[in-house]
């Protein structure tokens, strides 16, 4: 069996499970975000009144963070009300961050654990040896209800990835290169696990950039085998215990594909499609208006590093905008202590506080018709960010910091020396 | 559960996302009727003030892609659609809709070999499409056990309740 399968047999209290089954799992850990109050309204009309168990469920409110709209304020509210009454163990506020930055560092996400949260880039967890996977508002009301929750079991691709590419190209690089050739449906309903020297030598950060992407491919989950540099992450920061699954000897993926990035150029995903991606070298010169750094996709301190490294001591042209969101207030507080986020300030960027911003177009740098948004996010969908009649291209933080500085698509390699 | 439906026919691409069926800014809405108004706006915002009753949602592969959000069945169901038909559907976006009881059909070709405006009969049981104008009959995948027998109840909603003993 895949390590994957062992977690799903695991939490099912079989022996082993088959590809397309329908097992009834039990889950170690629930979140639910701000956008998902029906999930309490749906539990209540289920005839839900406490939650199955206050400790592994948590409510982040980081879509709409601080509150932009009497709507949405009104939402947490009823939300913050029902997380007191069943005096929920975790709770995540306005201050927290990203739903997938603040459960990592909280210890919530740990090897071989099962993760269901309302929202797709549930898949990043994959980065930490766990079973990740998102879920609508009723679905996670029938969670709450009884902490089970029916899956298929899902066929399982290997995404193998060899080489080590020159510098300036980083994780968003490598994952928009496979999602360009995976293509937007290339995964649907599959789990995809990563391998290859490329991913045996990457950190806890980069692992979760491209866990995180695989949702864009389609799939269900994503899956690393836990190295050296994750089993020291998990184990200073494990709020619960956990054990890592193995993937037998010889196990027989649906399907293989395989891909070889030593000599990969920077990505950058084009309007409007997840998997238009293009080399740096084809998409130069395109004019910028903002951009972002940010989200649960590039708002780590790996990436406001990789993006101070190209602006310290620049300074943004007139009329082009930045706008820097650190994903929680642990990567904000890390970003301080190293004076990085006074130096993007000092170019000209303008700092929100932690959450998904304008990733999904609910507020702080919301984009004008005619607009183009560099982004490192992870959707450019038509309307993503606002208007529908704007721009999104999606590429690495560094790349990003490259192209504001010249109000056009640049080559963050020109910066490196 | 009525199985059979008779519908007009709205026909879409590949890779509809969550965002086009219902855009970002109005994911605090929680009235299902204003939610239904936005439905397919990222589209064309025309759709919806203009769809029928029992209309059918036709599209390519990999309908509902993106986002989590349960807005987008609930847009679809507000505003009146009877069935989405699609090449492939997005898994979250499948759970969802099955969930609240708005039934999906897989058909390979459906989207190119229909015209919007066509008036459709669908027999979900059967799965099958019959274009009225023309006679021609398509057949869909049949939907899976598990997935019909949460129609069936009318959704996860009541299956939970006479779980719950209610």
């Amino acid at each position: 069996m895949h390590a994957i399968e062992k977690i799903l047999a695991k939490h099912a209290g079989k022996a082993s499970v088959t590809t397309g089954e329908i097992i009834f799992a039990k889950i170690d850990f629930a979140e639910i975000n701000d956008l998902y109050l029906q999930t309490v309204y749906s539990f209540m009309e289920m005839g839900g009144t406490k939650v199955w168990d206050n400790n592994k469920v948590a409510f982040v409110f980081d879509h709409y963070a601080p509150a932009p709209t009497i709507q949405s304020a009104k939402n947490q509210a009823e939300m913050r009300e029902f997380a007191q009454k069943n005096a929920f163990k975790h709770h995540f506020d306005i201050n927290a961050g990203v739903c997938h930055q603040v459960m990592v560092e909280a210890g919530i996400i740990l090897p071989g654990r099962l993760i269901v949260a309302t929202d797709s880039h549930t898949t990043t967890h994959g980065a930490f040896g766990a079973f990740g996977t998102g879920v609508g508002a009723t679905d996670m009301a029938t969670v709450l209800l009884t902490g089970e929750l029916w899956f298929r079991v899902p066929e399982i691709v290997e995404i193998r990835i060899e080489g080590i590419p020159a510098k300036g190209v980083y994780p968003k690089d490598v994952v928009l290169h496979v999602l360009g050739k995976m293509k937007a449906d290339g995964a649907v309903y599959k789990a995809i696990d990563f391998t290859g020297s490329y991913v045996n030598q990457l950190g806890p950060a980069g692992r979760m950039v491209l866990c995180n992407m695989a949702v864009e491919m389609g799939a269900k989950t994503a899956y690393m085998q836990p190295n050296k540099l994750v089993m020291d992450y998990v184990e200073r920061v494990a709020a619960y215990p956990f054990e890592v699954s193995y993937t037998d000897p010889g196990y027989l993926y649906e399907q293989g594909y395989t891909f070889d990035v030593t000599h990969l150029s920077p990505q950058i995903a084009i309007p409007h499609s997840v998997d238009r991606v293009r080399s740096i070298e084809d998409v130069e010169n395109v004019k910028v208006n903002q951009g972002f750094i940010g989200s649960c996709t590039g708002g780590r301190l790996e990436d406001f590093e990789s993006a101070a490294n190209i602006l310290r001591g620049k300074k943004l042209p007139p009329f082009v905008r930045l706008v820097i969101i650190p994903a929680s207030t642990k990567v904000l507080e890390q970003c301080m202590e190293k004076g990085i986020l006074q130096e993007l300030i000092q170019s000209g960027a303008t700092l929100s506080t932690p959450g998904c911003g304008p990733c999904l177009g609910a507020h702080e740098g919301i984009i004008a018709p005619g607009e183009v948004c560099i982004t490192a996010s992870n959707r450019n969908f038509p309307g993503r960010m606002g208007s529908t009649d704007a721009g999104i291209y999606l590429a690495s933080p560094a790349t990003v910091a490259a192209s504001v500085l010249n109000g056009h698509i640049t080559d963050p390699r020109n910066y490196l020396t | 559960m009525i199985t059979t439906f008779v519908g007009k026919a709205v026909v879409l691409s590949n890779n509809i996302d969550t965002d086009q069926i219902y855009p970002g800014r109005y994911l605090s809405l929680i009235d299902p009727k204003e939610i239904g108004a936005h439905c397919l706006e990222g589209v064309d915002s025309a759709i919806s003030p203009n769809f029928e009753k029992n209309g059918v949602v036709l599209a390519g592969s990999n309908f509902g892609c993106g986002s989590s959000r349960e807005h987008a069945p609930i847009a679809l169901l507000s505003m009146g659609a009877s069935v989405v038909i699609a090449e492939s559907f997005s898994r979250i976006f499948f759970r969802n809709a099955i969930n609240l009881g708005l039934p999906l059909l897989t058909c390979k070709g459906a989207n190119k070999r229909i015209r919007s405006g066509q008036m459709l009969e669908i027999d979900i049981m059967q799965g099958t499409i019959r274009v009225v104008e023309t006679g021609e009959i398509l057949l869909c995948d049949k939907i899976g056990e598990h997935a019909i027998s949460i129609l069936e109840a009318g959704g996860i909603k009541p299956l939970m309740r006479k779980r719950m003993g209610l």
